[in-house]
């Protein structure tokens, strides 16, 4: 015979989704809020584990900055396993549960006064968006601001408001590719990484933070290595599938490190080396 | 005086008395086995067994479990679910004891983990000193698990037809109290239990090469070792070694709804990182994609991270991993090959 107890760090916080507003074919964008006013209190970088009830339990980024929380947070979700299928399928107003935040986050404070490249691919931009509107809302705490953004299609770019925004303005340079155009495609074609050759950086006084795929990081580190970043100033978030959040059902360990606990966001000076990290 | 002497005679009644009060789990044979079972007859339990199926960790970490009941009525109200049954595990080796204290660590360092502190907190131990070894396979000597200062409430040795008590905390004290018929040891008793415990040491052997305290920094240096590849091409990715091992502990959770779809749980279950599936995340991709990757990454978990994380060897020497495996994988070979791979370099 069990009984009820209720300092279990598996039993998530009762939540309610109060906006559900799609952005292409397969990411929605979930803004959720906490019982009584609760604050969610994250960083930007961190994730929370999104439980549906007979579904599941699957660990999320969250998307909005913790300068924007006003009460809620969001989440950008791509329709891909079981419990992200079935949020695809809720509508406003559904009962959900949540766990975390969870992981480090970013260590913005060791970023202010550097100049700030962003080079988010594809669903990346997720995760990344959180540290993007933070520094954009402390603006005058860093040096310049450079987004990168590359997605696959035109069709699959993320948060199109925002992205039109950011490159109209004057404190931002922004530059989008997308690896295959279409026909009303006016823009760059071509990977990621054909965006470095534009920019020029100070490589010393620069922070990178890249987050997308382990192939895009492969190319994307060459990249700012060969342009000089030292390790310990370029940043990703690695993406494993953290059943738990708290460092104990080692789904999410990278050799020695569990990203859930150490991560998911590590420097490059962290994981150089650390064979499984990018795959 | 922590020291008692309890007839072999008596140890039925003493199982039997604890049952009035506890679950108590114990050594039963099971064909030409043993097993930890929920013992239902005092006459069952076979304190002389070699080595259990799987490790008595299952009392503490059982192979599936609630963490928390809910209902399908489209609100979201989790009742969390703790296990307070009071529970004693009698006959554990001390290569188990060992272990259970690796996962004490694990579960309480870091963010507390309730659903297995509460259990722990409501189990007592009950420890058997191994006098010979369970078989070829037991390496026990050269893990240093071949004896236990501590991590039992009371711990027996066999001395002929008694056993010697040791009194490892108050709580087993007052088992033994409420439960036992038990005297003090006698200097005969104590001449008899010395003569045990100084005859054991030369029935076992070290099966390793080298001090197990060089496990780290020789894992450290063999992390490009072919070896890995090696295991990798004869491994059957079946998983039986992290299930029978006593310091596996890693999980999967997931969420099971009753027949009428009106209610449902939240489990958490035992996973192993040998399975394919193991690092895959939903995108597809999968950070340890091949056996020797996956091989490797089970040897470093014992020799190298859970020794770096927690300051004990994630191995125990219990030689259950290399008795489960169908292709004789075991860690002394392991180990072995390693060691020499350096000496050579």
């Amino acid at each position: 015979m069990a009984i009820p107890t209720t300092d279990s760090v598996y039993v998530p916080s009762p939540a309610q989704v109060v906006k559900i507003v799609p952005l292409t074919q397969m990411e929605k964008v979930f803004t959720i809020e906490l019982p009584n006013g609760q604050s969610l209190g994250h960083k930007p970088g961190q994730f929370v584990e999104v439980s549906l009830l007979g579904v599941g339990e699957a660990p999320i980024s969250i998307s909005s900055s913790p300068s924007r929380s006003n009460g809620t947070f969001e989440l950008c979700v791509r329709k891909v396993g079981d419990v992200t299928t079935a949020m695809h399928n809720l509508t406003e107003g559904a009962a959900i549960g949540v766990r975390g935040p969870f992981g480090t986050g970013f260590p913005l404070e060791k970023f202010r006064g550097k100049d700030i490249l962003f080079a988010p691919g594809g669903l990346g931009l997720a995760p990344a968006r959180s540290v993007i509107n933070q520094v954009l809302d402390e603006r005058g705490s860093y040096g310049r601001v450079i987004i990168l953004y590359g997605a696959k299609t035109p069709g699959e770019l993320l948060f199109k408001d925002e992205l039109d925004a950011w490159s109209k303005r004057d404190d931002v340079e922004f530059h989008v590719t997308v690896d295959r155009g279409d026909a009303d495609w006016k823009g760059n074609v071509g990977v990621i990484t054909t965006l470095f050759p534009r920019i020029t950086i100070n490589p010393r006084n620069t922070v990178a933070i890249t987050i997308g795929p382990p192939v895009m990081y492969r190319f994307v580190l060459m990249e700012l290595l060969g342009k000089g970043v030292p390790d310990g100033q370029i940043w990703m978030s690695l993406e494993r599938r953290m059943k738990c959040g708290v460092g104990k059902c080692g789904h999410c360990q990278i050799n020695n490190l569990y990203c859930c606990q150490q991560g998911p966001s590590f420097s490059y000076a962290q994981i150089k080396g650390v064979e499984e990290a990018v795959g | 005086m922590s020291l008692k002497i309890i007839n072999k005679k008596d140890v039925s009644s003493f199982v039997s008395s604890l049952m009035s009060q506890y679950d108590v789990l114990g050594p039963v044979a099971r064909e030409n086995k043993f097993a930890f079972t929920p013992i239902g007859d005092a006459a069952e339990v076979r304190l002389d067994y070699n080595t259990s199926i799987l490790p008595p960790k299952k009392a503490l970490l059982p192979q599936e479990e609630t963490l928390f009941t809910f209902a399908l009525d489209g609100g979201f109200a989790a009742q969390p679910m703790l296990d307070t049954r009071p529970r004693v595990v009698l006959g554990v080796h001390t290569c188990d004891i060992h272990a259970m204290k690796l996962l004490d660590a694990v579960f309480a360092k870091g963010t507390p983990d309730a659903h297995y502190l509460k259990r722990r907190e409501k189990t007592l131990i009950v420890g058997i000193e191994c006098l010979s070894p369970c078989d070829e396979h037991s390496f026990c000597k050269s893990m240093g698990t071949l004896t236990a200062s501590e991590g039992y409430d009371l711990h027996l040795t066999d001395i002929g037809d008694a056993y010697m008590v040791d009194v490892g905390t108050d709580a087993g004290r007052m088992l033994l109290t409420l439960h036992g018929k038990v005297h003090d040891a006698t200097r005969e008793d104590m001449t008899r239990l010395n003569q045990a415990l100084s005859d054991k040491w030369s029935r076992f052997m070290y099966k390793l090469d080298f001090d197990a305290t060089e496990l780290p920094s020789l894992m450290a240096v063999s992390y490009k070792s072919p070896l890995w590849e090696e295991l990798g091409k004869k491994c059957l990715a079946c998983g039986q070694c992290t299930i029978v091992c006593p310091t596996c502990y890693c999980f999967n959770v997931l969420d099971e709804v009753s027949m009428d779809g009106k209610r449902g749980e939240r489990k958490r279950i035992w996973d192993s990182c040998q399975l394919d599936e193991f690092a895959r995340v939903a995108t597809g991709e999968n950070f340890r994609k091949t056996r020797a990757q996956r091989q490797r990454h089970r040897f470093f978990r014992k020799g190298k991270y859970l020794p770096d994380m927690h300051g004990e060897l994630g191995c125990v020497g219990c030689g259950r991993c290399a008795r489960a495996c169908l292709v004789d994988i075991t860690p002394v070979n392991v180990f072995n090959s390693l060691y020499k791979a350096k000496a050579a370099q």
